[in-house]
């Protein structure tokens, strides 16, 4: 019963993502929906190409986003790995009490 | 329809993963499962970014100046960092469960243990 | 410890699997690449390493306190560097096109790339490199040195 339940809740799911996947209302790439190669909205990436290199001097566009204009984002996802690293160490330290080189 | 060829290949790896996540009872399955759903993300967010016949968003000896969308690109440089992590934290929490139960199915190991 | 083979190759790769990644982390702003790639490329050689000669050999010479000690380090001058800025806002970036080190402004355009740009990026990418390379080695010592008991 319960598998029955979880196999309708994948059919709904699979037909709804793939609906949206497969775009049936446009063929003719006119701006509406998912296309592949014809993303819709560029203003800021735009932005970031045209004005990273006088403004941070990189060649790299994405260093420059990932360091410089998402600095935040970058903080975040350091902390989360040094959290996550603390979160190992201390974890797996419960193992075993005495460890010879710590 | 056929030039969506990415995204539909994001929904069956999505939906892999959910499969995996659902019904499997092994813990590193699961896991397994989690980071195909991460991957198949990341797979999404790059080619969501993707303009056609555009170049890396590098400029050093660069063949053209038609690039594609480089902020998709940065957050999920972002999101790979964070899927290492977590896939970490999780795997331990596995080591961590199978030296307490003895076992990795999740139906044994649900139980409080004195 | 594996065959013979294996440490020999082991040998052999690991001077240049660190050399490659502090050159991905360190022309991150130039090509491909960045302080993340280059710090899982240098743990890649640390995990090569710990396969090929086995945990109770490696871990005389790569201690988990050092790592871990690198991972705050890095974490640490990612801050303080993004905090130097803070005249402005945070994550400033008050080394572009200042003449200083790392100060030199580009030509706009397509151009072959000159190391000595980019500002504050080269320093965070350098940061972020230490940081991931002490965090994924960390990881990778923890699982090798607690995860083995349990099949003895």
């Amino acid at each position: 019963m319960r598998n029955i339940a979880m196999i309708a809740v994948f059919a709904i799911l699979l037909s709804f993502f793939m609906y949206i996947a497969l775009n049936p209302a446009d063929f003719g790439y006119s701006g509406e929906g998912l296309n592949f190669g014809h993303p819709r909205f560029t203003d800021m990436d735009d932005y970031f190409i045209h004005n990273a290199q006088n403004q941070t001097a990189s060649n790299n566009v994405v260093t420059s986003i990932v360091f410089d204009y998402r600095g935040f984002d970058t903080l975040g996802e350091a902390t989360v790995l040094f959290t996550a690293v603390l979160g190992v160490g201390l974890g797996l330290r419960m193992l075993r009490g005495d460890e010879d080189d710590e | 329809m056929i030039f969506n060829l990415p995204f539909i290949t994001v929904v069956i790896v999505i939906m892999f993963g959910l499969y995996a996540m659902v019904f499997r009872r092994n813990l590193i399955k699961v896991v397994i499962g989690l980071d195909l759903v991460e991957s198949a993300v990341n797979l999404f967010l790059v080619s969501l970014g993707y303009v056609k016949g555009g170049v890396a968003p590098i400029y050093t000896n660069a063949p053209s100046t038609d690039m594609v969308l480089p902020t998709p690109q940065a957050l999920t440089l972002t999101s790979i960092v964070i899927g290492v992590a977590t896939t970490a934290m999780l795997l331990s929490f596995c080591i961590l469960i199978y030296r307490y139960y003895g076992t990795l199915d999740t139906r044994k190991a649900r139980r409080l243990r004195e | 410890m594996m065959s013979k083979i294996v440490r020999t190759q082991a040998n052999f790769l690991y001077p240049l699997i660190l050399i490659f990644g502090f050159y991905i982390v360190m022309h991150g702003h130039l090509t491909p690449g960045g302080g993340f790639q280059g710090g899982a490329v240098i743990a890649t050689g640390i995990a090569l390493v710990v396969v090929a000669y086995g945990y109770e050999k490696i871990k005389r010479w790569i201690k988990k306190t050092h790592l871990t000690a690198a991972e705050g380090i890095g974490l640490l001058c990612f801050i303080i560097t993004a905090f130097i800025g803070i005249g402005t806002s945070f994550f400033y970036n008050f080394l572009a096109n200042s003449g200083l080190i790392f100060g030199e402004s580009i030509p706009y355009g397509i151009n072959p790339g000159y190391l000595n740009t980019a500002g504050t990026l080269p320093i965070m990418n350098l940061a972020v490199g230490i940081e991931v390379l002490g965090g994924l080695g960390a990881i990778i010592l923890y699982m090798m040195a607690y995860g083995r008991e349990v099949s003895e």
